[in-house]
C-alpha cells in the first residue's frame, strides 16, 4: 500500500533522510521507533507534502500511484492521514467546523456529495463519545488551549471521522498520561481493518503494548536500520537505541 | 453581441475572480455629464423636490465647491475628474411598479445572477413561505420594488426609499436630514448632499420593535454613474431595528465614485443595529478599475440608554475611505463598531471609526480585524475622544492585523483624546501571520490552500463576524473566501 524506497530528503539543505526503504502492506500495521533527531517527523512531514522537505532521491508509491508530486490536500483525498506530533493551533475556528470542513473537502474531491448538517453530526457524535470527546470541547477553537492528551485525542477524532485508507501517526503517545493512551490506543485499533495500512512512530514502546505492530522499524540517522517483528521492540527497550543504528549507519 | 453576453464573456476571461461582474442594458434616464448648478437643479426637478431641499442642495454644492479634497488618509489615487461623471441614471420604467410582477424582469435576473437570490430573491418575487427580510431595492439611483410594506406599515415602520419619504414625511425628513453628518462634514458628504440620487428611509415609532431585518442591496449599474447615496434611520424613544446593506457591482473599467452618506439617530432607550457587506468592485489584480468607496456613516446616540452598534465587512472596493462613527451624547449610551476589512491585490483601505463621548457613563467597543494579501495597504484608524463632561466614559478597543505574504501592509493609528479623568480607555493591537504550520495542518486535512485561507480568516474575524445577523453571516463567510482567492500559492 505504501512503498517508499531509497528516500532521500533534505531541510534546509541538510540531508537528513539518507536512503530509506519501507513498505507496509496493507491490512498491517507498522511502528517506527527511533531516537530523537533520528528523522522521524521527517519522514512524516515528507510523506504528508509539507513545503520545505525536498526530496532529492528515491521514489514513494501509495495505492500504486507515484505520491511525491502531488499537493498535500491530493495525498489527504487519497486516504492519507497525518497525526501530528505537535497538532497546530487555529484560533476563532470551532473543532466541529473544522472537522466538517475537512470531510467535505475530501468528499468533494473524490466526487462524493457532501455532508449536510445534521448527517455530519450524526457521524461525528458517536466517534466523540468513543473518545471522550464532549461537545462543549467540540465547540472550542482547534486545539487552542487544549491540553496535550485532549490535542491527540481531537487527532485520532479527526483520523476517525476522514476514515483513511492510512494512517501515520507521529509520537501520537508522547505526552499522555496511562488512561489517555488507552483511549488513544483504544480509538486507533478501532480502525484497525483488512483494508487499511498504519504507520505507528513513536520514540517507546510502551504504545506498542496497546497496539501490537506486525512489524518494527528501528529508524537512526535518516535511514531503517534494522526490521522485525513485534518483539525487536521489547529488545530496544532492553538494549537501547546506541546498540543499533550508529554504527551500522555510519 | 448583446451587452450582457458580452460582459459575462468577458468576466469569464478574467478568470472568475471577480463573480459577480457583468452589466445590464437597461436604459437610464441620464442627465448630461458633469457638475453643475444646473445638474443638482435637474436632480431635484426630477424628484419634484420642495423647494427647501433644492435650497439645501445648491447651498451644499457651492460650499463643496470651496472644499479640500481630504489628504489625510493613507491612500494613493489619481486626481478625480468630477466633471466627467453622470451624477443621475434610472432605470426606464415610466410609471412606478405597483408591484413586483411589474418590476423589469432583466431587474430580477440581475438579482439571480448577483447570487443574491437565495432567500432574498423569493422575498423579492414575493414567494410564499420566504423569510421575512425587507428588501427595498435600490437599483442605481431610484427605488424599484419595497416589500413586506404593509405589514411594516401596520407598526407604525416607515421603510421607504428617501425620495418617497420626501414627499410622504417632509417634516421627518427635514428634521433630521444633515443634523448628523451636516452637508459641510467633508468633501464627500457635501458632493453627496448636493447630488444624493436615492437611498433609504426607516423610521420606527416610539417602543416598537422591528419585526424583521430591513435590507437593502445597492448596486452600480450605469457606466460612470457615480452613486450617491443617503440613508437615514431614526429610532425614536424605546424602538429597535437592525438594517443590513449589502453590495456588490458590475464589472467596470474606469473607477468609480461612489460617496454614501448614511445617518442614524437613536432617541431615549433606543436601540439601532447597523449591518454592512461591502463587495463593490475591487479592480484587477494589477489594480485596474474598482470603485473608491469614500463613505460617510455616523451614528448619533442621542437619548439616555441609547445604543447603536455598526457591524461591516468591507472585503471590495479599490479604495475605502470608512469610519463608521458615534456620537454619544445621551448618558449611558452605548457605540460599538465591530469589523472586518479585507483587502487583497492592489486594494487600499483606510478605515476605522470614531467614539466621541459626551454623555455621562457612555461607553464604546471597537473590534477591529484588518486582513492584507497580495501588495495591499491598510489601515486602522479610529479616535476614541472623551469630552470633559462625559463623566465614567469607558472605551475598549482591540485591533488585530492579518498579513498574507510579504507584499502588504497594515498600519494601526489610534487617536486618544481624554478630558475627563475618571475616563477609562484600553486599547490592544496584534499584528499576525498566518503560519505556514496552520496552511500545512488544513491541507492535510484536505483543505486547498486557498480554502485553509478562508477557514483560517474567517477564525480570526469570529468575533466580528457573529455580530452579523445569522442570514448573513454564511454569505459573509464566503465572501471572505473569494475576495482572497489566489493570495497564496
Ligand atoms: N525545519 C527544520 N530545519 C532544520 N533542521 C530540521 C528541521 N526539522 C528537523 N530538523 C533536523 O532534522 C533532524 C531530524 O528531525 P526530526 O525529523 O524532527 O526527528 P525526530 O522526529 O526523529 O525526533 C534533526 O537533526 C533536526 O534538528
Ligand atoms: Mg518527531
Amino acid at each position: 500500500m505504501l512503498k517508499i524506497e531509497n528516500l532521500h530528503v533534505e531541510v534546509d539543505g541538510k540531508e537528513i533522510i539518507r536512503g530509506l526503504d519501507l513498505e507496509v502492506p496493507k491490512g498491517e500495521v507498522h511502528a517506527i521507533m527511533g531516537p530523537n533527531g533520528a528523522g522521524k517527523s521527517t519522514l512524516s512531514y515528507t510523506l504528508a507534502g509539507r513545503d520545505g522537505y525536498t526530496v532529492t532521491d528515491g521514489k514513494v508509491t501509495f495505492r500504486g500511484r507515484d505520491l511525491l508530486d502531488r499537493e498535500p490536500e491530493e495525498r489527504a483525498a487519497d486516504g492519507l492521514f497525518l497525526g501530528f506530533q505537535y497538532p497546530v493551533e487555529i484560533p476563532g475556528v470551532a473543532t466541529l467546523t473544522f472537522l466538517k470542513t475537512a470531510v467535505n473537502a475530501v468528499r468533494r474531491q473524490r466526487g462524493e456529495a457532501e455532508y449536510d448538517a445534521m448527517q455530519f453530526m450524526k457521524l461525528v457524535r458517536g466517534k466523540a463519545k468513543d473518545l471522550n470527546i464532549s461537545d462543549e470541547m467540540l465547540k472550542r477553537p482547534v486545539n487552542v488551549g487544549f491540553s496535550g492528551g485532549e490535542k491527540k485525542r481531537n487527532e485520532i477524532l479527526q483520523m476517525a471521522v476522514l476514515d483513511p485508507a492510512f494512517c501515520l501517526l507521529d509520537e501520537t503517545d508522547s505526552g499522555l498520561d496511562i488512561d489517555a493512551l488507552k483511549v488513544v490506543a483504544d480509538g486507533v485499533n478501532a480502525l484497525r481493518g483488512p483494508e487499511r495500512g498504519m504507520l505507528i512512530i513513536t520514540h517507546y514502546q510502551r504504545l506498542l503494548d496497546h497496539i501490537v505492530p506486525d512489524r518494527v522499524h528501528i529508524l537512526a540517522e535518516g535511514r531503517i536500520v534494522e526490521s522485525g517483528d513485534k518483539d525487536l521492540a521489547l529488545e530496544l527497550e532492553k538494549k537501547g537505541y546506541a546498540s543499533f543504528g550508529t554504527d551500522r549507519a555510519a | 453581441m448583446a451587452a450582457t453576453a458580452e460582459t459575462i464573456q468577458q468576466v469569464k476571461e478574467l478568470g472568475d475572480r471577480y463573480k459577480y461582474g457583468f452589466s445590464t442594458d437597461i436604459e437610464s434616464d441620464m442627465a448630461p455629464k458633469g457638475l453643475s448648478e444646473d445638474i443638482v437643479r435637474f436632480i431635484s426637478a426630477k424628484k419634484e423636490e420642495p423647494e427647501w431641499l433644492l435650497e439645501w442642495r445648491l447651498k451644499a454644492y457651492r460650499h463643496w465647491l470651496t472644499m479640500p479634497e481630504p489628504e489625510w488618509a493613507f491612500v494613493d489615487f489619481p486626481q478625480i475628474d468630477y466633471q466627467d461623471a453622470y451624477y443621475y441614471a434610472a432605470p426606464k420604467t415610466g410609471d412606478k411598479p405597483k408591484s413586483l410582477d411589474e418590476v423589469d424582469p432583466k431587474l430580477l435576473e440581475t438579482y439571480a445572477k448577483l447570487g443574491i437570490p437565495l432567500r432574498e430573491q423569493e422575498v423579492l418575487a414575493g414567494v410564499e413561505g420566504a423569510p421575512k427580510v425587507a428588501v427595498d431595492a435600490v437599483f442605481d439611483s431610484v427605488s424599484v420594488g419595497t416589500t413586506y410594506k404593509k405589514q411594516l406599515e401596520a407598526k407604525g415602520i416607515i421603510f421607504c426609499a428617501i425620495s418617497e419619504a420626501i414627499q410622504t414625511h417632509p417634516e421627518l425628513v427635514r428634521k433630521y436630514l444633515g443634523s448628523v453628518v451636516p452637508a459641510a462634514d467633508n468633501k464627500h458628504s457635501c458632493l453627496n448632499s448636493a447630488v444624493f440620487t436615492d437611498g433609504s428611509f426607516v423610521y420606527i415609532p416610539k417602543g416598537v420593535r422591528c419585526p424583521m431585518e430591513l435590507s437593502t442591496y445597492f448596486r452600480i449599474n450605469q457606466e460612470n454613474t457615480g452613486q450617491f447615496e443617503r440613508t437615514l434611520i431614526i429610532a425614536d424613544e424605546g424602538s429597535y431595528v437592525s438594517y443590513l446593506e449589502g453590495c456588490t457591482a458590475p464589472m467596470r473599467d474606469e473607477n468609480q465614485l461612489h460617496a454614501a452618506v448614511v445617518e442614524l439617530i437613536a432617541l431615549d432607550d433606543a436601540e439601532i443595529k447597523y449591518s454592512t457587506v461591502q463587495n463593490w468592485y475591487p479592480g484587477d489584480e494589477n489594480g485596474k478599475g474598482g470603485i473608491y468607496n469614500f463613505v460617510t456613516k455616523r451614528g448619533a446616540c442621542r437619548g439616555r440608554n441609547s445604543k447603536i452598534s455598526w457591524t461591516q465587512v468591507e472585503t471590495g472596493s479599490s479604495i475605502t475611505w470608512k469610519y463608521p462613527s458615534c456620537i454619544l451624547q445621551g448618558d449611558n449610551s452605548v457605540g460599538e463598531f465591530y469589523s472586518v476589512a479585507i483587502t487583497n491585490n492592489r486594494q487600499q483601505a483606510d478605515t476605522g471609526t470614531k467614539m466621541i463621548h459626551i454623555g455621562k457613563n457612555t461607553k464604546s467597543t471597537i473590534i477591529s480585524k484588518g486582513i492584507s494579501a497580495g501588495h495591499a495597504n491598510q489601515t486602522y484608524r479610529g479616535l476614541v475622544r472623551i469630552q470633559p463632561g462625559a463623566e465614567g466614559a469607558r472605551n475598549y478597543t482591540q485591533c488585530d492585523s492579518l498579513l498574507i505574504g510579504d507584499k502588504c501592509g497594515a498600519h494601526t493609528v489610534p487617536y486618544i483624546e481624554a478630558k475627563n479623568s475618571s475616563a477609562r480607555v484600553e486599547h490592544e493591537a496584534t499584528t499576525s501571520k498566518i503560519s505556514d504550520e496552520q496552511l500545512f495542518y488544513c491541507r492535510q486535512r484536505g483543505l486547498s490552500d486557498e480554502e485553509a485561507v478562508a477557514l483560517i480568516v474567517n477564525g480570526f474575524c469570529r468575533e466580528v463576524m457573529r455580530e452579523l445577523p445569522m442570514e448573513f453571516a454564511v454569505e459573509a463567510t464566503k465572501l471572505v473566501g473569494i475576495s482572497l482567492e489566489g493570495s497564496v500559492g
